[in-house]
């Protein structure tokens, strides 16, 4: 499903992502983590398509077509969803009119009329229960007042109703409580299937305790230094990133 | 967000036409340019006007004689030459015009184009219309139906030959002859206008509108409008403009009189399209407008705006709140793009007591436009309880344009309350690419957020004004941040 080969990316003049190599394949879910500054949230902001990240070497290949030719909503209808770190609030545009606008775009690209009022009601209604988003923040401003959580359930929410094939989750884990870490995996989970794949990106493995990967990739200094399954974020857990760093030096 | 992409989208809204830039090739009557005492006698000789009322035209003109053009807004413009203006200028037709069907083709084919097909609007929207070209007021509908509940809607014009007594004791009242410069041009040289009269107790049973359109090269629109409301009554009032795209400045300096009587209310929405001069700043229309309605006890007057349209905008609808418990109401959305310039807001002039006013300026800056606020509370010291409350925001789309904010609080009562909000931000480019990001491109993202930062006043306005009204911010600002 993605191809990343020698993928260099610069913010200004700050080289961030090295020669990154990674594959997922359909029904994957991985997991990147990585100490701060190593690029994780880069390599999102890279994969969406956010202009002021720029690709200076190497290539993206996204279900066979390459996704860096592509503008940032084409890569969106394609498929491709980020679940922001820091959801943005848009005042005065209401949640549902903001999804519909989505849907009916990504139909649109996809050559079919827009979606009918009822279909989507139903949609919404089934979504927003998946992640317990109740109808008071489905009909608000988008992201507008919302605590923490709720932004992060809402990213989710989107999610859902969009159905992408590849899910990029970037720190959704940060700042949530118990609760609502539950609740956001419990809606990751329900969407994980054979033909959709996850990237998931985290700095701790509480996240990893309820949505369970199938690799773990190290993030550092914008390469990946390390990969294997899921008990490498228990390792990393317990021992931290420094005898990575050891390892590499060595 | 990258600057060769900023440029490219600059450079395309800049190329987008005004949609509304054709001229319509009708015979006119046309007066020689110039102004001076006999081009007022000829006017009111025209027009057919009882003796009182070229008197208060001379007043006004010897009033205007004696006044210099004011410099205090946050404007620059070349001060219009009002000696190379034609004062009067009427699409050339039959009298008395009994059915749509004698009204000039060509006019009837610019109402089409305006999309105010008269027929239409008749049979769908239940809009009654009154439409003014250039001087002179051309075709009301609806008057029958009106009629019947004691409704008077007409030409400006018409009501001074069917109403003289209606008109004679309430023009001028609330923006007297000698108020400003462009006020006591106008007063001397009106030349049409819409009237509309609802009797007491009555709630108008249909918007009432009117469009305004200057049509002949070389003249000036100075239409004149005047509204009162018999106490307990109800009417809503809408307001459309258009013009051609010319290379000249051209100017309207209208004025609006609203008079709301004991428990009355009156809701005068406008959508402020003339033309705003092409991206260089050449041609477009100067708004120079004086609107302003007095409240009685308990009544109220609510202005809602959208400003997207002129070369410069200088206009401030008002209210006087003189009777007790009365309430006024000021809600804009004013958006600049290109070189244009707007210096708009309200004036809220609380008298009675407990006077309530609300105020919501929204104002929307690209290009390298200037975009500024200015507004006045003023509490009166009999205005005991008077309550204010303000909200001033400004959106940059661009960095080189600007966003001003000019508020003016008098209180002279120590029981009164005022809150002034006022912010100011750029669009973001977060916003933008999160919407992107859902798949929804840059250009309809910008629509959605502008409508979004501007829903609080166009919830205010009339259906059928505020889907034009949307589709006219998205239009005006397509392509432009950066």
């Amino acid at each position: 499903m993605l191809k990343i080969k020698n993928l260099h990316a610069k913010v200004g003049d700050n080289e961030i992502l090295n020669g990154l190599n990674l594959e997922v394949k359909p029904g994957e879910l991985h997991a990147i983590m990585g100490p701060n500054g190593s690029g994780k949230s880069t390599l999102a902001a890279v994969l969406a398509g956010r202009e002021a990240y720029e690709v200076t070497d190497g290539m993206v290949e996204f279900e066979g077509t390459d996704l860096l030719d592509l503008e940032a909503s084409d890569r969106a209808r394609e498929g491709v969803f980020l679940a922001f770190q820091y959801p943005i609030e848009i005042p005065g545009v209401s949640n549902l009119n903001f999804m519909k606008a989505a849907v009916n775009a990504k139909r649109a690209h996809h050559g079919q009329p827009p979606i009918k009022a009822k279909d989507f009601l139903a949609k919404v209604k089934e979504c927003s229960s998946l992640v317990e988003l109740d109808g008071r923040l489905r009909d608000r401003s988008v992201n507008e007042g919302f605590s923490g959580g709720e932004k992060k359930r809402n990213e989710i929410f989107q999610m859902a109703i969009l159905e992408p094939k590849l899910c990029i989750l970037d720190e959704t884990d940060s700042g949530l409580d118990i609760d609502a870490l539950r609740v956001v995996s419990k809606g990751v989970n329900a969407m994980r299937s054979p033909d959709r794949a996850f990237i998931v990106i985290t700095h701790y493995q509480r996240l990893l305790d309820h949505i369970i990967p199938d690799f773990v990739h190290v993030l550092s200094n914008g390469i990946i230094v390390k990969s294997g399954g899921k008990e490498l974020a228990l390792e990393l857990e317990a021992k931290g990133y420094d005898w990575i760093k050891e390892e590499q030096n060595a | 967000m990258k600057g060769t992409e900023e440029e490219n989208l600059l450079s395309e809204v800049t190329e987008k036409n005004y949609k509304y830039g054709f001229t319509t090739e009708i015979e006119s009557d046309t007066i020689a340019p110039g102004l001076d005492e006999s081009v007022i006698r000829t006017i009111s000789k025209k027009k057919n006007e009882p003796d009182w009322l070229l008197d208060w035209r001379l007043e006004a003109f010897a009033a205007w004689s004696k006044m210099e053009e004011p410099e205090w807004a946050h404007v620059k413009y070349e001060k219009p030459d009002l000696q190379s203006i034609s004062f009067y200028s009427a699409p050339k037709q039959k009298k008395e015009l009994a059915s749509l069907d004698e009204v000039d083709p060509e006019l009837l084919k610019t109402m089409e184009k305006l999309g105010i097909s008269i027929e239409e609007q008749k049979k769908l929207s239940g809009v009654a219309v009154d439409f003014v070209m250039d001087s002179v007021s051309v075709a009301t509908s609806f008057k029958e139906t009106l009629g019947e509940m004691g409704v008077i809607f007409c030409s400006l014009g018409e009501a001074i030959q069917e109403h003289p007594e209606i008109v004679r004791k309430y023009l001028g009242t609330v923006v007297p002859q000698r108020d400003n410069y462009y006020a006591a041009l106008n007063s001397a040289v009106f030349t049409d206008g819409s009237f509309c009269y609802i009797p007491k107790g009555v709630r108008c049973p249909m918007e009432l509108s009117t469009y305004f359109r200057i049509n002949q090269a070389g003249t000036g629109q100075f239409e004149r409008t005047l509204i009162v409301a018999d106490e307990g009554s109800y009417v809503s009032y809408l307001e459309g403009c258009t013009a051609p795209q010319r290379d000249e400045n051209q100017l309207h300096a209208a004025v609006v009189e609203i008079i709301s009587h004991d428990q009355a209310e009156v809701k005068y929405s406008t959508v402020q399209n003339w033309y705003p001069g092409d991206k260089d700043g050449k041609g477009g229309v100067f708004n120079f407008v004086t609107k302003r309605g007095i409240c009685h006890r308990a009544a109220k007057i609510s202005w809602t705006q959208v400003e997207t349209g002129s070369a410069v905008t200088w206009k401030y609808p008002s209210c006087i709140l003189k009777g007790d418990d009365s309430i006024g109401e000021f809600f804009s959305v004013a958006v600049t793009n290109n070189k244009q310039q707007a210096d708009t807001g309200t004036k809220m002039i609380h008298i009675g007591k407990r006077t309530r006013s609300t105020i919501i300026s929204k104002g929307i800056s690209s290009g390298e436009s200037q975009n500024s606020y200015r507004g006045l509370v003023q509490i009166h010291p009999g205005a005991e309880n008077a309550r204010n409350f303000s909200v001033c925001d400004s959106l940059l789309m661009t960095d080189r344009c600007g966003a001003h904010t000019f508020p003016y609080i008098e209180v002279k009562n120590p029981t009164a309350q005022i809150e002034h909000e006022a912010t100011t931000s750029k669009i973001g480019e977060d916003q933008i690419f999160y919407c992107q990001q859902r798949g929804i491109e840059e250009e309809e993202a910008i629509g959605l957020i502008v409508k979004g930062y501007a829903k609080d006043v166009l919830n205010k306005l009339p259906m059928e004004f505020a889907v034009e009204a949307q589709k006219l911010l998205t239009i005006s600002l397509e392509g432009s941040v950066g």
